[in-house]
């Protein structure tokens, strides 16, 4: 089969249909891939929950968001119960002050509000330096470790700032930035207590 | 032409990264570690393969004027394919190559070789010449990414080999990627002259 010319009528013959198949082809494998994209994201969550609550086996409660005097977007809270005891929560939390913008950090706390663990959700700062929040905050060592710190007797700010925790090293901005997000998780957390 | 040749011809001779010097921007930025550059490089290889088959089947409708739009679009679908199933079935893998592969679109490895090869090649070597393009692609970026990742983290793979903060940071960050790609074409240019 020869090449077909370029004249008007072959060109936009030719282009419509590839858009066309083009298109149909993105709607089926968008339509395919929905649910499994969902489901992932969900799952992400969920682990992400059961992996920084201080109780394990616990019940997972309905969401509640908090909304914080001088942040911008809600905090959601998802308390973890026993019977109808409150023996913690997981919070979704986030730092615009990042490095590279929003991190957002899920943390867990028990119902006295002494952070249990945390991870990382989504960051963009820089690998290899501000990237190390993902593990630095729960290793122990020196005064880096936030498990079992609780924000009413410990300054969840950086030495360098007067605070209480070691600053990864060359990322003083990424640590500032994640430790006032956990900072924000437990004054939300502490906000739904009293509501509740 | 022999088909092995084709298919050899992108890994060693002309391969993308060392000796023709195509596609930079993905390789300088997600070569952070290894594991990073073998993701980057085999999503590139399938969307290679992928639209160098499209094209190669479908270049005697497409007339010459509109070759580019159409090139672009037919790409821009199978990075799209690409960046769903990866969301919904490598959702970690996703979470660390995610802003980078709509990238993959304006990819100039991919367009160069549907303009080059695929235009004027007949479907089959057109599959091998993507496979070895994608392939050396995907070679280059993990020996990349695996250097930077042994001076700069101290690991391979994900798997430490020294201590914690003892990596030469500057080789995880932009300018580790410039000087190390920088060394490998120096060693690279070296041991093909040697042979020549």
């Amino acid at each position: 089969m020869a090449k077909l010319d370029s004249s008007l009528k072959n060109m936009l013959l030719s282009l419509s249909l590839i858009s066309f198949v083009a298109s149909a082809v993105l709607a089926v494998s968008f339509s395919l891939t929905k649910e499994p994209i969902l489901k992932a994201q969900l799952k992400k969550q969920q682990d992400a929950i059961q992996e920084v609550l201080p109780i394990k086996d616990a019940e997972i409660g309905k969401e509640v968001e908090i909304k914080l005097d001088g942040k911008p977007d809600a905090f959601i809270i998802y308390p973890a119960q026993k019977g109808d005891e409150l023996v913690g929560a997981a919070v979704k939390t986030y730092s615009y002050d990042g490095y590279a913008g929003k991190i957002e950090v899920m943390v867990g706390l028990d119902k006295e509000g002494t952070i249990s663990n945390y991870t990382v959700l989504a960051a963009s700062e820089t690998p290899g330096l501000g990237s190390k929040i993902n593990d630095w905050f729960k290793t122990s060592k020196g005064s880096q470790d936030i498990r079992g710190k609780n924000p009413t007797k410990d300054n969840f700010i950086v030495k360098k700032d007067g605070g209480d925790f070691d600053a990864i090293t060359a990322s003083t901005i990424s640590s500032r930035a994640f430790l006032s997000s956990v900072k924000s998780a437990f004054d939300a957390f502490k906000k739904y207590q009293e509501q509740k | 032409m022999n088909r092995f040749k084709i298919l050899f011809n992108g890994i060693l001779k002309e391969n993308p990264i060392f000796v023709l010097l195509i596609g930079m921007c993905p390789t300088l930025a997600t070569t952070t570690s290894a594991i990073n550059g073998l993701g980057m490089g085999l999503s590139t290889t399938f969307v290679l393969i992928c639209s160098n088959v499209v094209i190669a089947a479908l270049k005697n409708v497409i007339p010459d004027n509109v070759r580019i739009p159409a090139f672009v679009i037919i790409i821009a679908s199978f990075v799209t394919i690409v960046q769903l199933l990866m969301e919904a079935y490598v959702p970690a893998l996703y979470a660390s190559l995610g802003i980078y592969i709509p990238l993959i679109v304006v990819n100039c490895l991919i367009l160069a070789r549907a303009e080059a090869f695929a235009n004027k090649n007949t479907v089959l070597n057109s599959m091998f010449d993507g496979i070895g393009m994608g392939l050396g692609f995907t070679l280059a970026l993990t020996i990349l990414g695996g250097v930077r990742e042994m001076l700069g983290s101290g690991s391979i793979f994900n798997l430490k080999f020294i201590g914690d903060n003892d990596g030469i940071l500057i080789f995880v960050l932009a300018p580790g990627a410039f000087i190390t790609l920088g060394y490998l074409i120096a060693l690279i240019n070296r041991l093909s002259k040697k042979k020549s």
